[in-house]
């Protein structure tokens, strides 16, 4: 019997989906558990597998179409059965979710498939426009930009496919913009129109629904980081890794936040949910947006283990290989500006979660110690509240805390 | 003194060898009476006499065997190839016989022989007859393959040759025997395997070598310092053994490399450099390695075909301007 293979809800807020790559053709057999298509979602590009077996009769929505969750994408059948009854019920099923849209969730409210005519991320790229999410540079780039510990992905390369090449990262040293900022032909005085991708969208839609119904506050607390500074020296010295900053803020976090669960709490409409464990999001941009892949149970974790696990997830979420757990269920969210030069920023919160942490960068700068004006090293961060469970004082004893964890990092080595 | 011209300094390494150990000797077609079909062994014959200036019948195969059994037995020939097209008859011979049989026989013969010739593409002679085959040579284990680009390197790397004591490929060019060069007064020698940084520089390395080095890479270099880019230039002069340090340390300096023969694309001398540069200098190369060669195709008579056929000055300053990312 022709069954019909729908697109499927690969996120809690996917609403529609990409086809990337159909990796069956029509009439080509189809068994139980093979991958039939590739999909991409509003977080990341995942395989379907077949539910049945029959033979592919129909690619309803082609490579590059977008279509809602739940419509129609393809058929499995028999070879010369007739499907023209499940083409049918499915077009049915699309006019009802149309004529109906106040009694269905919006997810469902696009009508039939849409093939959208323009290149989506199959179609090849223009020249100069990079074709993945992979960061191109030359060996030379990346071994000038190790040495002298830039991070490549922050430098905009001027080679073909916008590859990282060596005049870039001297570029990047002198501090001067490049002549030619990014690889995209660029005509002076036009403007041009760029659809929105999946994830796009998404960010869109969350941080506008955030702004708008979260009443956001925001307190800034500078820490000194000269002990943090040595600290991560020291474990660097003795293991066989490449502790960051980060690792050690995640880690700081995860203990004040214990000693909050006010901060580490959950909006949910008429209660919030305060959590005793510690699930970290932890900021990661890429080409057209930006993911938080998750740390979770931070509480429990030594900053050796936080330091690979990150790795792996930044590594995975750069290249949208994240699974849908791995980016979803946090309690709080870290970002990190600093490898930009940034001082301070503020952060949206990422709902339902209700606190975000805006990291800056660490600076050289004249403190006063004892009495004396020296040169320090500190960090500043900000932390965006949702005054709707987290009040002002609240927020400041968190940053009291995690201000004093930084600034004795002997703290977060589990002596128990 | 005064500048010779590229077969009067082959004669004079030929000569002085000649002079030297008795044990050498010159065969080949027309270069005894006819003083040589270009001219190289002219006055030979009348100064060493028939024993040791021999002409031979148009039978490649016959005379590199013969040349090959008197090398094993003692002595030191010199065996030329009107035209190194023509020893594919004797491919046999010189990849079977001469490259293997030290290895073969145990270490019981040496076959201390050089082939040589013009080899590469004249003008208008078209397929058969202007082919650049170093790769092909250099391709075989137990020889050696010799392409000098300046009368000074050719007669030092002659001399050098005819002492080896195994067996040589020396290749020249037909277009380069008039070429006029420089050479040191008395005795001297190259040794095989050693480049030469012909210019200095900083911004991009060039790798070229023999005919296609003296009479178009050099211009297309001289373009393009006139345009700011600092070129090194390196010729290996041997093909096998190469001068790979000199290039990857040069590499490791400039960062990008473009490489020009003449022979075909696939399998070539410079696709063996390139290789050799990116294993051992690939945190040095800030863009893909560049190769100029002949097209892919057979080299045809007519000669605008065979110019967009052959390595140019354009191709080599678009390839160099596509490593500096200045295209």
């Amino acid at each position: 019997m022709a069954v019909a293979v729908k697109m499927p809800k690969l996120s809690d807020t996917m609403t529609e989906g990409v086809i990337l790559k159909w990796l069956k053709k029509e009439g080509e057999k189809v068994t139980q558990g093979d991958i039939i298509v590739e999909i991409e979602s509003d977080k990341a590009d995942m395989e379907l597998e077949a539910f049945d077996t029959g033979t592919l009769r129909k690619i309803v929505v082609p490579e590059g179409g977008k279509a809602p969750i739940g419509s129609l994408i393809a058929v499995i059948g028999e070879p010369s059965e007739d499907i023209s009854s499940v083409l049918a019920s499915a077009s049915m099923a699309n006019v009802e979710s149309q004529a109906a849209p106040a009694q269905k969730p919006p997810l469902a409210a696009a009508s039939a498939p849409q093939v959208m005519s323009e290149p989506a991320s199959t179609a090849p790229a223009p020249k100069g426009q990079p074709t993945d999410g992979r960061i191109k540079a030359s060996p030379l780039a990346k071994r000038l930009a190790s040495e002298h510990k830039l991070t490549i992905q922050s430098i905009p390369g001027s080679g073909p496919l916008g590859r990282v090449i060596k005049r870039d990262i001297e570029a990047a040293l002198s501090g001067k913009i490049p002549l030619t900022p990014t690889s995209q032909v660029i005509t002076p005085g036009t403007a041009e129109e760029v659809s929105l991708s999946p994830i796009r969208k998404t960010i869109a839609k969350r941080m506008a629904e955030s702004k708008q119904s979260a009443p956001h506050f925001y307190v800034t607390i500078e820490a000194d980081m000269d002990a943090a500074i040595a600290f991560r020296n020291q474990l660097n010295n003795v293991f066989e890794a490449k502790i960051s900053f980060t690792d050690i803020i995640i880690k700081a976090c995860a203990s004040a936040l214990m000693r909050h669960p006010q901060v580490n709490a959950t909006f949910l409409g008429d209660k919030m949910r305060q959590h005793h464990y510690v699930h970290i999001g932890v900021a990661v941009a890429l080409e057209d947006g930006l993911v938080t892949p998750i740390l979770r149970n931070c509480e429990q974790k030594g900053i050796g283990r936080i330091n690979q696990e990150l790795r792996d997830l930044v590594d995975r979420a750069r290249n949208r290989k994240l699974k849908p757990d791995e980016y979803q269920g946090a309690t709080f969210t870290i970002s990190n500006l600093g490898m930009f030069g940034v001082e301070d920023f503020v952060a949206i919160i990422n709902p339902p979660e209700g606190a975000i942490l805006a990291v800056g960068a660490i600076l050289e700068k004249p403190v006063v110690k004892d009495g004396h004006v020296v040169v320090g090293h500190t960090m500043r961060v900000t932390l965006s509240s949702d005054h709707r469970i987290i009040d002002g004082a609240i927020a400041a004893r968190f940053l009291q805390d995690l201000k004093k964890m930084l600034e004795n990092p002997a703290a977060l080595v589990s002596i128990t | 003194m005064p500048p010779v011209n590229l077969r009067e300094a082959l004669r004079q390494a030929i000569d002085e060898e000649m002079a030297r150990d008795d044990r050498v000797f010159l065969m080949g077609e027309e270069v005894a009476h006819y003083q040589g079909a270009y001219k190289v062994s002219q006055g030979l014959l009348q100064k060493y006499g028939e024993r040791r200036i021999i002409d031979t019948p148009i039978a490649e195969a016959g005379f590199a065997g013969i040349g090959i059994g008197a090398a094993m037995v003692g002595l030191r020939p010199i065996v030329e190839f009107m035209t190194w097209n023509f020893s594919l008859v004797a491919f046999d011979q010189i990849v079977n016989n001469a490259a293997k049989m030290h290895s073969m026989s145990g270490g019981h013969f040496h076959v201390p022989i050089v082939f040589r010739g013009p080899g590469g593409a004249a003008h208008n002679l078209a397929a058969t007859h202007s082919q650049a085959l170093e790769s092909i040579y250099a391709h075989v284990p137990g020889l050696k393959v010799v392409m000098p680009s300046t009368c000074e390197d050719a007669k030092g790397l002659l001399k050098t040759s005819i002492r080896d004591e195994n067996p040589v490929i020396f290749i020249e060019s037909e277009v380069m025997y008039g070429d006029k060069g420089e050479i040191p007064e008395g005795e001297y020698t190259i040794p095989l395997g050693v480049g030469k940084k012909v210019r200095e520089g900083k911004d991009i390395t060039i790798v070229s070598w023999a005919k296609v080095l003296a009479h178009v890479t050099t211009k297309a270099v001289a373009e393009l310092v006139q345009e700011g880019i600092d070129v090194e230039l390196i010729d290996p002069r041997t093909i096998k053994p190469m001068d790979y340090d000199l290039i990857v340390d040069s590499v490791k300096k400039t960062n990008r490399l473009v490489i020009v023969e003449e022979g075909w694309p696939f399998a070539g001398v410079g696709a063996q450099i390139s290789h050799e540069v990116t294993n051992r200098a690939f945190d040095y190369l800030d863009s893909p390695v560049e190769r100029v060669t002949q097209e892919d195709v057979p080299l045809p008579y007519a000669h605008n075909l065979e110019a967009a056929s052959l390595p140019s000055i354009e191709k080599i300053i678009r390839a160099s301007k596509k490593v500096l990312y200045a295209d």
